[in-house]
């Protein structure tokens, strides 16, 4: 079987309240900071509440969505009297867990969010490199009551636009459903596991454990789908009670997709697609109902840490 | 009064449907704006005529709760006089005082005889709570009536009355403007979202209300009986760290979208961010409602708590025109007094 040495990580940085109401991760980054964790192993933690305005504020943001601040673009424009405060505060993030794409950058990045959609816990992330798939491999099989997936975003890093782009590794946990401007313990519980997992991991790596290889399903986004609306731009339907909640269960032409406010019944037409991200709140403003993604599988390598 | 005897109330003629009176609350935005839509405002649906209201526009265009302050914590007498009636509102003011002065002036004034009969405030929440009526009056017949006529219609869409004993004086949210009114509350539905389960929910029993109006206005007599009735008992509050008042725990797994199922002494309430598990103190096993309603952290509020109790309901019939005109000018005795 393929075997890859990879060079070993030494820090990992835990981010929450991105989005300022999606209140888990605020309140798993306030518990390490509690807990005082800043090391384990030989890894150093870093947390951060990276939005902490929008936090107060009880809002996803206050000026721009801080979670699309992260192109290689928007961290080097010049900060003037109007630049909005999540751009000020992606520089800054940049400044303290980058600067992306160098060396110092932080070795593993991990942005928190939560989702309204009915998506169970999903790791986000954009290229597929090996510490990532073997972290998700392993909380998927050590969180095994759980729908576990893994969504993956084809985009080259230059152009990724979020948090956890500024990291040499990176992901996001999504996990849902929970709304906005909730904590629901279960959903508390289900983070601080993964979160927990993912430091145990990292310090098995880091004491040189060889993790086997394997394959992995991922979900790729294809495309997005929005509501049908009116000519004022206003939403004439909901998501129908058929798709509602059924996130990467499989739609087909012909399947019910919107019921209009005024009962009538829209149907999907296109490919055999998996829908996620299906009715999340943040996303009426950004006109979509939901994302379809393909299904793939990825094989990758036994790996372990490089020895000098 | 005899037992099968129906009380006679007066006909309902003005009702009024009210939506976005919080603005990310969306099945009654989505709802009202529908019925605009379709029946273009002010209609005659025979024999009453049905106002269509969105309440608080400004906090609906930026899908807040409220703009400046809750709209539906300032409709007490107090609130509705604190400035003089014909005077102009000062700069500062809030958005939602003004709008509340607007509001009175279109479906009341507050206790007088020009109020809109009847007033249903459209509402979500996230909290568990399937259909609720909500009102101040646990012995509203209009109101107990509607209820028992969509638990009926809706057999399968869980619905409870919720009695909140707040007198006349204090009442403060936008159903206490109309002679009758309660709010329609249905969860759970994250705020800024609409499903649409929960909007057809709404719907329909906006529809079976609606029609029910029609009937009693044209002479039907419905029929009494016993009414489960939920009546809040008190609020508590999420534990807090001293200094910054920020929550230190949850509500607790077992106690999550378990609205309505009877909280012991000992159960499980909370759990801290540290895992630990925090429980009910209280004497008396009570029934909790509004468990982790995302609005009311900021109002202090982890979940209410209630009583049940039966209420006997008497059956009831329109009163005729005569009666009608005899009773208004006893309303009108005791307006002057």
């Amino acid at each position: 079987m393929e075997h890859a040495s990879v060079p070993p990580l030494f820090n990992v940085a835990i981010c929450g309240g991105t989005h300022g109401n999606e209140l888990t991760g605020v309140y798993v980054v306030r518990e390490l900071q509690k807990q005082k964790m800043e090391k384990v192993g030989s890894v150093s933690i870093t947390t951060v509440e990276t939005n902490p305005r929008a936090v107060a504020a009880g809002r996803r943001y206050t000026e721009m969505d801080l979670n699309r601040c992260f192109t290689d673009v928007l961290l080097s424009s010049p900060i003037t009297e109007s630049t909005p405060y999540e751009l000020r505060r992606a520089q800054e993030l940049n400044a303290q867990l980058g600067p992306k794409g160098s060396a110092e950058a932080v070795d593993l990045l991990i942005d928190l969010h939560n989702t309204t959609s009915n998506m169970g816990l999903c790791f986000i992330f954009y290229s597929l490199d090996w510490i990532t798939l073997h972290i998700y491999k392993y909380i998927q099989n050590k969180m095994s009551s759980m729908p576990v997936r893994a969504i993956q975003l084809d985009i080259p890093i230059s152009n990724a636009y979020s948090l956890e782009s500024v990291g040499k590794h990176g992901f996001a946990i999504e996990v849902g459903p929970q709304p906005n401007g909730v904590v629901r313990a279960d959903v508390f519980n289900m983070v601080k596991e993964a979160v927990d997992l993912t430091l145990a991991w990292l310090q098995e790596f880091s004491s040189g454990h060889t993790f086997e290889g394997g394959t992995v399903e991922a979900y790729t986004l294809v495309k997005s789908v929005d509501y049908p609306r009116d000519s004022a731009g206003k939403i004439t339907a909901a998501i129908h009670q058929d798709l509602q909640d059924n996130d990467f269960k499989l739609l087909r032409s012909g399947d019910p997709i919107f019921l209009t406010f005024s009962g009538e019944t829209l149907k999907y037409e296109g490919e055999d697609l998996y829908p996620f991200f299906v009715n999340e709140c943040a996303y009426y403003e950004k006109k979509i109902a939901f994302h379809l993604a393909q299904k793939k599988t990825y094989s990758f390598p036994s790996i372990c840490v490089k020895k000098d | 009064m005899q037992v099968d005897e129906p009380v006679l109330l007066p006909r309902l003629s003005r009702v009024a449907v009210c939506g976005g009176t919080h603005g990310n609350e969306l099945s009654g935005v989505y709802l009202v704006r529908e019925m605009l839509k379709t029946q273009k405002g002010k209609v005659d649906r025979e024999p009453a005529s049905v106002l269509m209201v969105l309440s608080n526009p400004r906090a609906m265009q930026q899908c807040r709760r409220y703009s400046d302050t809750d709209l539906n914590r300032c409709f007490t007498h107090a609130t509705l006089k604190c400035l003089c009636p014909s005077g102009p509102i000062s700069e500062g003011a809030p958005y939602e005082i003004f709008r509340s002065r607007e509001l009175n002036a279109m479906l009341g004034p507050k206790g007088s005889r020009a109020a809109v009969d009847l007033i249903c405030d459209l509402h979500n929440t996230t909290a568990n709570m399937g259909l609720c009526f909500i009102a101040y009056s646990d012995c509203d017949w209009i109101c107990l009536h509607i209820f028992k006529y969509l638990q009926k219609q809706m057999s399968d869409t869980p619905m409870r009355f919720i009695h909140f004993d707040v007198s006349n004086k204090e009442s403060y949210s936008l159903d206490s403007i109309g002679k009758h009114g309660f709010a329609m509350e249905i969860g759970p539905q994250p705020h800024g979202c609409v499903k649409s389960n929960i909007y057809t929910a709404m719907k329909e029993g906006v529809e079976h209300m609606l029609n029910w109006v029609g009937c009693f206005n044209s002479g039907c007599v419905f029929e009494g009986g016993l009414v489960e009735v939920f009546t809040m008992v008190k609020n508590i509050d999420y534990p807090r760290d001293g200094e910054t008042r920020n929550i230190t725990a949850t509500i607790h797994p077992h106690l999550q979208d378990r609205d309505f199922c009877l909280l012991q002494p000992g159960d499980p309430l909370f759990q801290t961010f540290s895992g630990e598990t925090l429980t009910y103190k209280g004497n008396e096993p009570l029934y909790p409602f509004f468990i982790n309603e995302c609005a009311y952290y900021e109002k202090g509020i982890a979940l209410s708590l209630a009583r049940k109790k039966c209420v006997t309901v008497p059956s009831i019939w329109v009163q005729a025109e005569e009666e009608e005109r005899t009773s208004e000018r006893s309303f009108a005795s005791e307006e002057e007094e």
